[in-house]
Formats: structure tokens, C-alpha cells, sequence
């Protein structure tokens, strides 16, 4: 009996294939996306639209909560470390999250390095914005990518561009030989290896969700239908004047992202969205995506 | 002869490729009229909760329902086990409820626990099954046969046209359990035609 391998790590991931995976910050939140069909939820101290406004260091959440967070619902509980914090996602896998995220939400914690994701047991989810971003997390261990957006925003651009580029990227590499791809890798920042890996696939060889400023069951429709896996909703749920309804209706637009009668039908009287940000309203500096 | 994939959410893409690699037409399943025709439907590894929610959204649950009472046979991995099962001894609800055994959620714990582990099974030998915050059958009904075992604990069980593993045979690559399924499929059509 083996424990805490990769294909029990990748697997696991495979499984949220399809689903939509939601930020909470309460027992209460947790049930609420239980209820509505969350394949996780991811416990957080502030949603992402929280930390932008208050500012300050966003670390890991109070492990109280998250024992509070656990305790409160039967699907798989996810928690962010600080980037390249390896003593915070110790302590989350000590507590028994069943997923790290190693977050640019949060403020990063080595200026350096990202966590050797091949030492812990607990399998951890990356953010990237293009393919060579994601190769190197794929190196470093990463059983899961998800597309970075712009978290907090509301605003669902970047997600879109950075998805867009993975594409375009991994569509490039198809037709590449051996040596294009080694000086594309160097270019780009990637490992061959893992280009191989991709290339061969067609695909990243791990599942990919969209993160980012997804705020309608339309954000998750559009995502899903520029060949993200699933989607994270950050702020969008919680921030939304009927919290209960819009995670329904994402959940649903999420598996029905071809079906424009559904989207339709589940867009219907959801109340006022979160509010959103222009990305050029935000200073360089403050943007997330560049951690 | 095709053999539907419950399509909502989860491990689907997995589930066509070990259907194609045995060279049998696979369908996803998202919509009740894509139930008619096929010869069998597989249940994929995923969140029961998730799943079911959307299965009763979508209006699918309840003509499901109504084809696995009528004869479909059916293959559920993990949280389609949950799906399948009369019984789910720590959760309120039951869900499809058609298969007559009493399951545990999440019975093998969080993530850090899953593991690999090799299985012994009825004719077929020891299998590689990987187990991902597994359910584990409890109680088994009489007319409940135990197929293959992780050590005294049954973990791939049959009653009639249903199969269910705790495990995912769909993740590594071996499909001795999808065959299994598919003679199942062929045994049910044959006898729906005599």
C-alpha cells in the first residue's frame, strides 16, 4: 500500500474534473457550497477581493478555521499557502487538507523558490499565466495548474488571456522537433521534459481549472469552453448579493457550458454580481499575477 | 454496442479512453434522451454530492433511476459506488439507491491517505487499483457477490446487471475490470433480445 503518489495525487485531481471548486471563510460558507454541488472548497482567511481592498500580508488561514472548515462538510477541503512557504503547507498537510494551493493570492514568502512539491504527501495546485509558468510548477511537483486571472477583480480578462496564451502555446509545440523544442523551452523558460510531456499529450499532463476574477455562470460557461477543466470562484460567490443562488447557477452553467438554454435559464434573478475591477485601474505593482 | 459515461462532472475522459482501449463505442451522459439505446452506463469517480446535485438539476436522476430498476447495467467507480448504493452509513441521503449494499464515505480518510494498492480478484488475479478518499462496502445484501478484496474488506462487488468499485480501475491503465463490465453489458443484451 502506497501513499501520496504522483498518480494518487493527479488522480485525485482528475476527479474535480468539470466541477467548480469555491473559496470560503466560514463553516457556514463551506455548507453553503457543499449544498450547491462544490466538487471543494478552499479555506481561506479574506476572499481575494478582501485582500486587495484591506492590503497588508495575506497569510495562510487561522488552522482553527480550517479544522472549523473541515469539520463542516464532507468534500475534499483545500487551503492556501504563502508562494514558497514550505513550513505553512506543512502545517496544512499536518491538519489533513486534501489540497494545497500554493497562492499569488497570498503574499509570497521566498522571493527565490517555490516549494518542492515532491517532498509532501499532500498534493498541491499552481497558478500560471502561460505554458512556461506551468511546465516549471509541473517540474517543481504540481498534480494541478490553474489559469491565474486576476484574482479579486471580478474580472474575467486575464483568466481569459492567460488561457488563451496556454493554448496558443501548446498548439505551437505540437508541431515542433526535438530541437525546436529544447531552444523553445529555454525561451520560454521550460523544462524539455515536461514540453515532451505536453506535447506528446496534446496537453498539459494535468488537469487545468480557471482562476481569476470568474464572477457569472457566463465566466465559468467561457472558460470551460476555452478548454479549462473546471473552474475556481474566488470573491464571485460570496461577494454576489445571493450567494446561495449564484453558486447553484455556476455550478450548473459549469457542466453546461454548451448548452446556451441552460446558461440562460440558471442566469436568471441572480441578483447584482460582485463589483468588478478594470485591470488598468490597478497599479502594475498590485497586481497578483506577477508573484 | 455503446456503453454511456454519466457526464456531469468527474473522471469521464478516463472512463472513454479504458472503453476505447477495449474497443467499445463510449458516449458521455448529460441529458435523459442520451440514456436511450445504450447497452450499459458507467458511473465515474468524482463528488457524489456534486454529482447528484446535478443529475436531480438537470432532470437525469430520476429516468436513471428508472433504467438501472428497468435492467441497465451499470458500472460505478468510487463516487458512483456511493451513487449506486442503497445505503450511506455517514450521510443523510441516499442517492440512486438501487444497489443493495451500505457504504461509507470518505472510509479510507483525506487525501493524504489514498493510496495504490494491488487487489485480488475473483479470475482475474491481482489487479492495480488506486484508492482516492475511497468508499468501502460495509454491508453486502445476499444477493451481493464480493468480486476482488483488499485484504478481508470487499472492494469490487456485483448484485445482477450492477458493479461497483471502491477504486479507480480507470486510472492505471489496466482494464480487466472495465471487461468484466462489458461481458456484463453483452450477458444483459443478450437475454433483453431472447
Amino acid at each position: 500500500m502506497e501513499k501520496g503518489t504522483y498518480r494518487v495525487k493527479t488522480g485525485f485531481a482528475e476527479m474535480f474534473k468539470g466541477g467548480v471548486i469555491m473559496d470560503v471563510t466560514t463553516a457556514d460558507q463551506a455548507r453553503i457550497a457543499e449544498e450547491a454541488g462544490a466538487v471543494a472548497v478552499m479555506a481561506l482567511e479574506r476572499v481575494p477581493a478582501d485582500i486587495r481592498a484591506q492590503g497588508g500580508v495575506a497569510r495562510m488561514a487561522d488552522p482553527q478555521k480550517i479544522k472549523e472548515i473541515q469539520a463542516a462538510v464532507s468534500i475534499p477541503v483545500m487551503a492556501k499557502a504563502r508562494i514558497g512557504h514550505i513550513a505553512e503547507a506543512r502545517i496544512l498537510e499536518a491538519l489533513g487538507v486534501d489540497f494545497v494551493d500554493e497562492s499569488e493570492v497570498l503574499t509570497p514568502a521566498d522571493p527565490f523558490h517555490h516549494i518542492d512539491k515532491w517532498q509532501f504527501r499532500v498534493p498541491f495546485v499552481c497558478g500560471c499565466r502561460d505554458l512556461g509558468e506551468a511546465a516549471r510548477r509541473i517540474a517543481e511537483g504540481a498534480a494541478m495548474i490553474r489559469t491565474k486571472g486576476e484574482a479579486g477583480t471580478g474580472n474575467v480578462i486575464e483568466a481569459v488571456r492567460h488561457m488563451r496564451l496556454l493554448n496558443d502555446q501548446i498548439k505551437r509545440l505540437t508541431g515542433m522537433s526535438r530541437a525546436e523544442l529544447v531552444s523553445y523551452g529555454k525561451e520560454i523558460g521550460a523544462p524539455a521534459e515536461i514540453l515532451e510531456l505536453i506535447q506528446e499529450h496534446g496537453r498539459l499532463p494535468v488537469v487545468n481549472f480557471a482562476a481569476g476574477g470568474i464572477a457569472t455562470p457566463a465566466d465559468a460557461a467561457l472558460m470551460r469552453l476555452l478548454g479549462c477543466d473546471g473552474v475556481f470562484v474566488g470573491s464571485g460567490i460570496f461577494k454576489s448579493a445571493d450567494p446561495e443562488k449564484r453558486a447553484k447557477a455556476i455550478v450548473l452553467a459549469c457542466t453546461n457550458y454548451d448548452d446556451p438554454e441552460v446558461l440562460a435559464q440558471v442566469s436568471l434573478g441572480l441578483g447584482e454580481a460582485m463589483p468588478g475591477v478594470a485591470i488598468e485601474a490597478i497599479p502594475e505593482k498590485e497586481l497578483m499575477q506577477h508573484r | 454496442m455503446t456503453v454511456g459515461v454519466l457526464a456531469v462532472q468527474g473522471d469521464v475522459r478516463e472512463h472513454l479512453r479504458t472503453l476505447a482501449r477495449l474497443g467499445v463505442a463510449g458516449c458521455p451522459v448529460l441529458r435523459p434522451e442520451q440514456l436511450a439505446g445504450l447497452a450499459g452506463i458507467i458511473l465515474p469517480g468524482g463528488e457524489s454530492t456534486a454529482m447528484w446535485r446535478l443529475m436531480t438539476q438537470t432532470g437525469l436522476a430520476a429516468p436513471l433511476r428508472e433504467a438501472l430498476a428497468g435492467g441497465l447495467p451499470a458500472f460505478g467507480t468510487c463516487a458512483g459506488m456511493i451513487l449506486l448504493a442503497r445505503r450511506i452509513t455517514n450521510w443523510g441521503e441516499t442517492f440512486l439507491g438501487v444497489l443493495d449494499v451500505a457504504v461509507e464515505r470518505n472510509a479510507t480518510g483525506r487525501q493524504a491517505d489514498s493510496f495504490e494498492a494491488r487487489v485480488s480478484a475473483n479470475g482475474l488475479g491481482e489487479i492495480p487499483a488506486v484508492f482516492i478518499r475511497a468508499p468501502l462496502v460495509r454491508q453486502m445484501g445476499p444477493t451481493v457477490k464480493a468480486l476482488a478484496w483488499l485484504g478481508d474488506v470487499p472492494v469490487l462487488v456485483q448484485e445482477g446487471h450492477l458493479l461497483a468499485a471502491s477504486f479507480h480501475p480507470e486510472l492505471t491503465g489496466d482494464a480487466r475490470v472495465h471487461d468484466v463490465f462489458i461481458q456484463m453489458c453483452r450477458k444483459e443484451r443478450r437475454w433483453q433480445h431472447a
